[in-house]
C-alpha cells in the first residue's frame, strides 16, 4: 500500500499478527473447553503447560526486555506457595490464598527491588540467588513447615479431587491469559519503548528521559507477582510443600532454557519455549539425570549458536511477527514486499536490536 | 569465643581461596563464571577419583588435577566465554549456568548421590592439630589451607605486578583494545588468565575435599560462598578477598552459636548487610566494589 511512498514506513500490526490475534481468541476459547474432554491426566499436564508459560514469560519481562538476568527467581515461585499455606492456615479460602499469596509476593519484592536493582548483570544474578537461598532457610524456621519436611495444604481437600482438578486448570489458564495480556500492554505502550531502551542502554535512556528505576521496578515487581501466581498454583496441583523443591534453583534453569530456546526478549518466543521444553518434559522427562545434562547443554548450545532462540530466528529470517509488542521501521526499498512474510531480514526493525 | 574466632579466621582462608579465582576473572574478563562451584567439585571428584581408584594421595594428585584445570580454563575462555560475551554483558550468565547445571549433572551420574569426602586419604592431617596457648586446638590441614590462601593471593598479586605477562592481563581488563594497539594479544591474556584462575579453583576444590564432604550438587554453595566473600572483601585488592573469606567465616561461625541452621543464615546475612552498606554509602554498584587487584595495586 505504500509501494509509491520513499519516506520509511513504520508500521505496527501486520496481515500476520491481525490473523494471530483471532488465532489467539479462538485458542483461549478451545482451551476454555478443553476440560471437557481430557482426561484427568491430561488436564493436570495443562495446567504445568500454564504454569511453565507463566514462568517463562515473567522471566522473560525481566530478562529479554529488562536486561535483567536472576538466579533466583525461584525465591518468588517459593514464596508464593508458602505464602498461600500460611494464609490457608489462618482460615481463607484456599483458592483465594493463591491470590492473596501472589499479591504479598508482589508487595514484598517492591522493597527488594530497590536494594537489588543496584546490582548490575552478573551481581544482579547471583545476589537474588543469594536471596533464594537465605529465604529458603528462614523459611525452613518457619514451625509450620518444619524444615525440609514440610507441609501440605489440607484445606483444599473439601473440594472434591474431580472440580479441584478443573477449577486449577481454569485458574492456570486464567491466571496465564491474564498476565501476559498484562504484559502485552504494558509492552505495547510506552513502557514497553522505555523498557527496551534501558536493555539496550541505560545510561542513552536516562540521558533522554526514560525513568529508568522506576520502570526497572514495575518490571521486578510484575515478574515477582507473575511466578508468585505460578509458585501458588503449583502448590494447588501438588498441593504438599517441600522448601527444598520450591527453592529449587532447577526452576529458574527451566526459565533459562525455555527462553534460550524460544527466543529471549521476544513475546512469541515464551511460549513457543514453553511448548518446546513441556513437550521434552513429557518425553524425555523419565530420563532423570539424562534430561538434565541435556537441558543444560541445549541452553549452552543455543547461547553459543543461536542466541536469539527458535523465535528470534525466525522473525529475523522471515520478518514474521504475530504478537507484535514493538513498532518496525521498513525502509522504502522493503516495502513493495509482501508484509507478512517478508524475506529479508531487516536490520532497521527497532525491537531488533539484542537479545 | 577465641577459639571460635580462630577456626573462623582459618575457615575463612578457605573462602579466600575460593573467592580468588571468581574475582581474578571478573576484573579480567568481566565474566562472573556460574559453573565456578562446580568446577571446584569437578576438581574435588577428579581427586577423589585418583585417590580411590589408583591410590594417588590427593597433594600428588594435584600435580594431575591443577594441569587438567589449567586446560579447562583455557578451553572454557576460547570456546565458551569468548564467544559468548560477543553477545552482551547477559549471555556468558547463562552460558555458564547451562555448563553448571552440565557439569553437576554428569558429576552425579558418575558418581551417584554419596558424600564423599579426602580426607581418608591424607592420613592423620585430618585430624592432626596443634595445641596453642590457652589449650586451644587448630587443625594442621586448616593452617595449611590458611597458608596456601595468603601465598596464593601474595604470589597472584606478585604475578599481576611484577612480570610482563602480569601487565599484559592487566591491560587487557582495563582496555583490551588499546592494549592490542601496544601488541599484547588480548585473547591470549584473557585464555592465560582463565588458566589461572581455574588453577585456583582445582586448589580450593582440593581442600573443599580434604576438610568437609562434598557431592555432586556442592557447586552452588561453593559459588555463592566465593561471590559473598569476594563481595564483601571487594575493597580492590586481592588482599580484600582475604578479609571478605575471613569475614563471611566468622559470621558463619558465630550464626552456628546462635542457631543450628545460623551457619548459613549468618554468612548471607553479613553479605546483604554489606552489600547494602556499600550501595547506600558509596552509590557504587558492585562492578566498582569487585574492582581490580591490579587497579589499586600498580
Amino acid at each position: 500500500m505504500s509501494a509509491v511512498s520513499s519516506s520509511p514506513v513504520i508500521e505496527r500490526g501486520t496481515a500476520a499478527s491481525r490473523i494471530a490475534a483471532i488465532a489467539v481468541a479462538i485458542i483461549i476459547a478451545l482451551l476454555a473447553a478443553a476440560p471437557q474432554f481430557l482426561s484427568a491426566g491430561a488436564v493436570d499436564r495443562m495446567t504445568a503447560l500454564f504454569i511453565y508459560v507463566i514462568l517463562a514469560a515473567m522471566w522473560n519481562a525481566l530478562a529479554g526486555f529488562g536486561g535483567l538476568v536472576s538466579v533466583g527467581q525461584q525465591v518468588f515461585f517459593g514464596l508464593g506457595a508458602y505464602f498461600a499455606i500460611r494464609l490457608a492456615d489462618a482460615g481463607l479460602n484456599p483458592f483465594a490464598s493463591l491470590f492473596v499469596s501472589a499479591i504479598i509476593v508482589g508487595l514484598v519484592s517492591w522493597p527488594l527491588s530497590l536494594f537489588m536493582l543496584r546490582l548490575r548483570n552478573g551481581e544482579f544474578a547471583i545476589g537474588m540467588w543469594v536471596i533464594a537461598a537465605l529465604t529458603h532457610l528462614l523459611v525452613n524456621l518457619d514451625r509450620l513447615v518444619q524444615g525440609e519436611t514440610g507441609t501440605s495444604l489440607i484445606s483444599l481437600n473439601v473440594y472434591d479431587a474431580g472440580t479441584r482438578r478443573v477449577a486449577i486448570y481454569w485458574l492456570a489458564l486464567g491466571s496465564m491469559t491474564a498476565l501476559l495480556a498484562i504484559l502485552f500492554g504494558l509492552l505495547r505502550g510506552s513502557t514497553g519503548a522505555a523498557i527496551r531502551a534501558i536493555r539496550d542502554n541505560e545510561d542513552a535512556a536516562a540521558s533522554v528521559g526514560v525513568r529508568v528505576t522506576g520502570t526497572k521496578r514495575l518490571l521486578f515487581v510484575l515478574a515477582a507477582f507473575g511466578i508468585g501466581v505460578a509458585g501458588a498454583l503449583w502448590l494447588a496441583t501438588s498441593v504438599t510443600f517441600q522448601p527444598k523443591t520450591y527453592f529449587n534453583v532447577q526452576w529458574t534453569a527451566y526459565m533459562i532454557f525455555i527462553l534460550l530456546v524460544g527466543g529471549i526478549g521476544t513475546f512469541e518466543g515464551a511460549i513457543l519455549g514453553a511448548l518446546v521444553f513441556f513437550l521434552i518434559e513429557t518425553w524425555f522427562g523419565g530420563t532423570g539425570v539424562w534430561y538434565l545434562v541435556g537441558l543444560g547443554a541445549t541452553a549452552v548450545l543455543f547461547s553459543l549458536f543461536l542466541p536469539r532462540g527458535l523465535w528470534g530466528t525466525i522473525e529475523e529470517r522471515f520478518g514474521l511477527r504475530l504478537l507484535p509488542v514493538g513498532y518496525r521501521v521498513r525502509l522504502p526499498g522493503n516495502a513493495r514486499a509482501d508484509k507478512g512474510t517478508d524475506p529479508s531480514p531487516e536490520r532497521t526493525t527497532l525491537d531488533q536490536e539484542k537479545a | 569465643m577465641s577459639n571460635q574466632i580462630i577456626q573462623g579466621i582459618l575457615l575463612g582462608g578457605y573462602y579466600a581461596l575460593i573467592a580468588c579465582g571468581l574475582s581474578f576473572m571478573f576484573s579480567v574478563m568481566r565474566i562472573i563464571n556460574l559453573a565456578h562451584g562446580s568446577l571446584a567439585v569437578f576438581a574435588a571428584f577428579a581427586l577423589w577419583w585418583l585417590a580411590s581408584r589408583f591410590h594417588v594421595s590427593p597433594f600428588v594428585g594435584l600435580l594431575i588435577v591443577l594441569p587438567l584445570m589449567a586446560a579447562i580454563g583455557w578451553a572454557l575462555q576460547r570456546f565458551l566465554l569468548e564467544r559468548s560475551a560477543r553477545g552482551g554483558a547477559l549471555l556468558p550468565i547463562l552460558t555458564t549456568f547451562g555448563l553448571a547445571i552440565v557439569i553437576d549433572n554428569m558429576l552425579f551420574e558418575q558418581f551417584g548421590a554419596d558424600t564423599r569426602s579426602l580426607a581418608p586419604y591424607i592420613g592423620s592431617l585430618s585430624y592432626d592439630s596443634w595445641e596453642w596457648p590457652g589449650s586451644i586446638y587448630v587443625g594442621k590441614l586448616a593452617v595449611i589451607m590458611f597458608a596456601t590462601a595468603v601465598i596464593l593471593l601474595g604470589g597472584l598479586q606478585l604475578f599481576l605486578t611484577r612480570t610482563r605477562l602480569g601487565r599484559s592481563i592487566r591491560a587487557t581488563s582495563e582496555d583490551s583494545d588499546t592494549a592490542g594497539l601496544v601488541g599484547v594479544d588480548a585473547r591470549r591474556a584473557n585464555a592465560i588468565a582463565a588458566s589461572i584462575a581455574m588453577v585456583t579453583v582445582g586448589l580450593a576444590g582440593a581442600f573443599l575435599g580434604m576438610r568437609a564432604t562434598f557431592d555432586p550438587y556442592a557447586g552452588a554453595p561453593q559459588l555463592l560462598f566465593a561471590f559473598e566473600a569476594a563481595v564483601i572483601g571487594g575493597a580492590g585488592s586481592l588482599w580484600g578477598t582475604l578479609v571478605g573469606g575471613i569475614v563471611l567465616a566468622l559470621a558463619q561461625t558465630l550464626g552456628a552459636q546462635v542457631h543450628p541452621q545460623g551457619f548459613l543464615i549468618g554468612g548471607h546475612t553479613v553479605f546483604l548487610v554489606v552489600l547494602f552498606v556499600r550501595l547506600s554509602t558509596s552509590g557504587l554498584g558492585l562492578r566498582g566494589l569487585l574492582r581490580l587487584p591490579s587497579r589499586s595495586a600498580s
